[in-house]
């Protein structure tokens, strides 16, 4: 048995700290390389896995879902915002927006010189999914940002398999992060003169679809447990549109992509008895106008006419797969050889888009004998997720880009100086971590990465004093992180089974307890995605004994520890939801949530960003601030 | 489909400087039994399915087999990852057998150059061009305001 007195405890002293090891932190890495190279300064990267795999690309994709390409004249940048604007239903950072798009194409050519095969069409162009998508053979699309990262930083500046928790903090300002090794007994102290979080999204803060020996299909990995939130949250950071979870319409129960389906292939979405709810619903939309009734349809608006179906009896939704290759192939109908071969390529599109990315979906069709050339197969939605990267927007508050930012977005508080800089002092973040700019996806997390890097450096040489930690502060942190290492040792003895024992919980059950109260209170898939002012209050009184209890969590090893935290995160960023969503008074992303005692959308009081920041000062986790934050959209 | 341990073909990476699936596993369940020299996943449940842990054995020694609460048994899609390719064979329920092969790197592995051949457009570090732009965005400049 491991007990906290076991551990040594181990100092990095870096310039820049990158925690996180995904799309956005590979990108911090590679950019802020370049520009502390220049200025004779250190960057240390830090991931709880081996960043060749790590983060929500970490089994690879199969497209590419921000391409703007503007260089050849293809899109303009000013589309994306209105592309931006019109999905989220009016809101967005259109300043952060703008910025990742003007970027994002520079990634995305970088990935192809790095070795990542992008389709091309016989004119050399990229293959387009859709306008705005690209499609990639993606095996190895992680594998390949990471080794760009790594060969920028250096291995010896990278620490793989250490699980960061807490950050440092010197008053206002951000000097470092601490945490734990998962494979010895080391507790690691990085004190930074800036810190970078980007550590992904949350999964399993509520209860998914499948809870037996399927609890890890979920669509974005399990493994992304809101360390980004917890740790902006902690910090004292704003955060923003912590409301706008995601839920994408997927595959039903190994949740494969439907992207290519809907786009590439053309695809049509119906319901059991063949009637197309996008078009028989149609006039439903206009009550979610000037959104509902502009092009393209937001992906909650979408989910929300299925939705509409299924809860009228009419489900279940079919994506006809067949219908949509029987299309395809029927213009060679005057052509066997033809048509034989663009069967066979069509095929082949349908499976790597899976296999790409998705590998339990094409063992779900084999298991099933399902062919899609000849079946349609069941699309659902998702459990809530919260990404700030896809068409979800949760996260933290950052500085906008200086030169982007009019004159009335900066007096709203858009913009203080650094690029991605948090609300904090010091603190980045992008990708995952970064809220209301959505549809960065893949390439944009990456770019936006680069942003911040550059911009850190930035901070650093105006900023650069040694960072100051207070070793009081360590002591204390490094007394909680390790303590449920003592609780179990400490008990376990007393009885027959070590997962039942009244002095502690293991973080299974507490993981399941806390699933159990967001799916039942604050809108989960159990409670059609509903949620009401007293039921979230009601769920706010269950959260109290949640985080009382959270104290008693129990770990028997370093691996149960790493759980543990993961679920304190979680809980973390599943209070901000519960008051974001008990603050919003209207519905406004109908299939993402409703608000049964507030139906409708409320463009008159409600079309602004809530925020909220944790005050961090009373060290009482029910202690915030939440408010209202105007939308500027920029002269485009 | 969680993954699972083929006995007989798993010796531990006992040659090796490290057992290749606990250093993949993004979620940490692979683990290496010490006495056995059998490596495991010790949280099925918590498992993605990434494949990860299946692509990179050097013994072919790990598998996965369907999700038992949702995936009807019978049917398995197994892995073959090379340098510059993969290939898969997904066998269904009924017999069926299909093959892809798909590329995976047009470059060496290892040999990703970072700043790719891009020259850097700016030395000055409070200017929004990063490294590589604007060469790398495909346009004569950095974009920015327009209105």
């Amino acid at each position: 048995m491991i007990k906290s007195s076991d551990f040594e405890t181990v100092v990095v002293e870096t310039d820049l700290l990158i925690c996180g090891g995904g799309m956005a932190a590979c990108g911090t890495a590679f950019e802020a390389a370049y520009w502390a190279k220049k200025n004779g300064l250190k960057v240390t990267l830090v991931d709880k896995a081996a960043i060749t795999r790590s983060g929500a690309v970490a089994m690879g994709l199969s497209a590419i879902n921000q391409y703007v390409g503007y260089g050849a004249g293809d899109n303009t940048l000013e589309d994306y915002v209105r592309y931006v604007r019109q999905d989220l239903m009016g809101i967005s950072r259109e300043d952060i927006v703008y910025d990742i798009a003007r970027h994002v194409d520079s990634s995305v050519h970088l990935f192809e010189k790095w070795g990542l095969p992008i389709w091309k069409d016989a004119d050399g162009k990229y293959v387009h999914e859709g306008r705005w998508q690209i499609m990639i053979n993606g095996e190895s699309y992680k594998v390949l940002v990471a080794e760009a990262a790594k060969n920028a930083l250096g291995d010896e500046n990278i620490y793989e398999r250490v699980f960061i928790v807490d950050p440092l903090m010197d008053g206002d300002k951000c000097v470092g992060a601490v945490g734990f090794s998962t494979r010895e007994n080391q507790f690691y102290v990085f004190k930074a003169k800036a810190v970078y979080a980007g550590m992904g999204g949350a999964v399993h803060v509520f209860r998914p679809r499948s809870t037996g020996e399927g609890l890890g299909r979920s669509w974005y990995p399990p493994f992304n447990s809101g360390s980004t939130a917890y740790f902006t949250i902690k910090a004292g950071a704003e955060m923003t549109c912590q409301e706008i979870r995601f839920i994408p319409i997927r595959f039903k129960d190994g949740y494969g992509p439907v992207g290519a389906w809907f786009l590439l292939f053309k695809s049509r979405a119906t319901n059991a008895f063949g009637g197309e709810y996008m078009v028989e619903r149609k006039a439903e939309l206009e009550e979610y106008a000037p959104y509902g009734t502009g092009k393209p349809i937001p992906a909650c608006l979408r989910n929300h006419l299925g939705m509409e179906d299924m809860y009228e009896g009419k489900g279940p939704i079919y994506m006809q797969t067949a219908e949509a290759i029987q299309n395809i192939a029927a213009s060679y109908k005057d052509d066997p050889k033809g048509f034989k071969k663009k069967m066979k390529e069509l095929e082949n599109e349908a499976w790597e888009d899976f296999l790409d990315m998705t590998i339990s979906q094409a063992i779900l069709w084999a298991g099933m004998n399902i062919q899609p050339e000849e079946v349609p197969s069941e699309i659902a939605p998702c459990e809530p997720y919260f990404i700030g990267s896809h068409s979800g927007a949760s996260g933290a508050w950052v500085s906008g880009p200086s030169d982007i930012v009019t004159d009335e977005m900066k007096k709203a508080g858009y913009d203080w100086g650094y690029n991605h800089m948090t609300t904090v002092k010091g603190l980045f973040s992008a990708g995952d971590g970064v809220g209301a700019s959505s549809h960065k996806f893949s390439s944009g997390s990456h770019a936006e990465g680069r942003i911040a890097g550059k911009a850190a450096i930035a901070y650093i040489l105006d900023n650069n004093d040694a960072p100051n930690v207070d070793e009081a502060q360590v002591e204390e942190l490094r007394k909680t992180i390790l303590a449920p290492l003592d609780l179990f040792a400490d008990n376990v003895s007393y009885s027959s089974d070590p997962e039942i024992n009244p002095a502690y919980c293991k973080p299974r059950q507490y993981m399941f307890r806390l699933q159990k109260i967001m799916d039942e209170y604050a809108g989960g898939v159990g409670s059609q995605f509903t949620t009401s002012g007293k039921l979230l209050e009601k769920g706010k009184e269950l959260m109290d004994f949640l985080f009382e209890d959270s104290e008693k969590l129990g770990a028997e090893d370093l691996h149960e520890l790493t759980r543990v935290w993961e679920n304190v995160q979680r809980t973390w960023m599943a209070y901000d939801h519960i008051l974001h969503l008990e603050f919003r008074e209207e519905t406004r992303w109908p299939g993402y949530y409703y608000r049964s005692d507030f139906k409708k959308l409320n463009e008159a009081d409600w079309k602004c960003f809530v925020n909220s920041s944790w005050k961090r000062e009373t060290g009482d986790y029910k202690q915030w601030e939440l408010k209202k934050v105007p939308v500027i959209n920029l002269p485009i | 489909m969680p993954s699972f341990v083929i006995l007989e073909k798993c010796d531990g990476c006992k040659g090796q400087d490290k057992t290749a699936c606990l250093y993949i596993c993004p979620n940490d369940l692979m683990v290496l039994d010490k006495e056995t020299m059998k490596a495991f996943n010790r949280a099925p449940d918590m498992c993605w399915e990434c494949y990860n842990c299946v692509k990179i054995c050097p013994q072919q020694a790990v598998d996965c087999r369907g999700y038992a609460d949702f995936v009807p048994m019978g049917a398995s899609v197994v892995p073959l990852r090379g340098s510059d390719s993969i290939m898969w064979t997904v066998k269904f329920r009924n017999g069926m057998l299909k093959r892809f092969k798909f590329p995976i790197r047009t470059t060496e592995e290892g040999q990703a150059v970072p700043l790719a051949g891009y020259e850097t457009g700016t030395e000055d570090i409070k200017s929004p061009v990063l490294c590589t732009e604007p060469a790398s965005t495909g346009a004569a400049e950095l974009p920015g305001k327009t209105w």
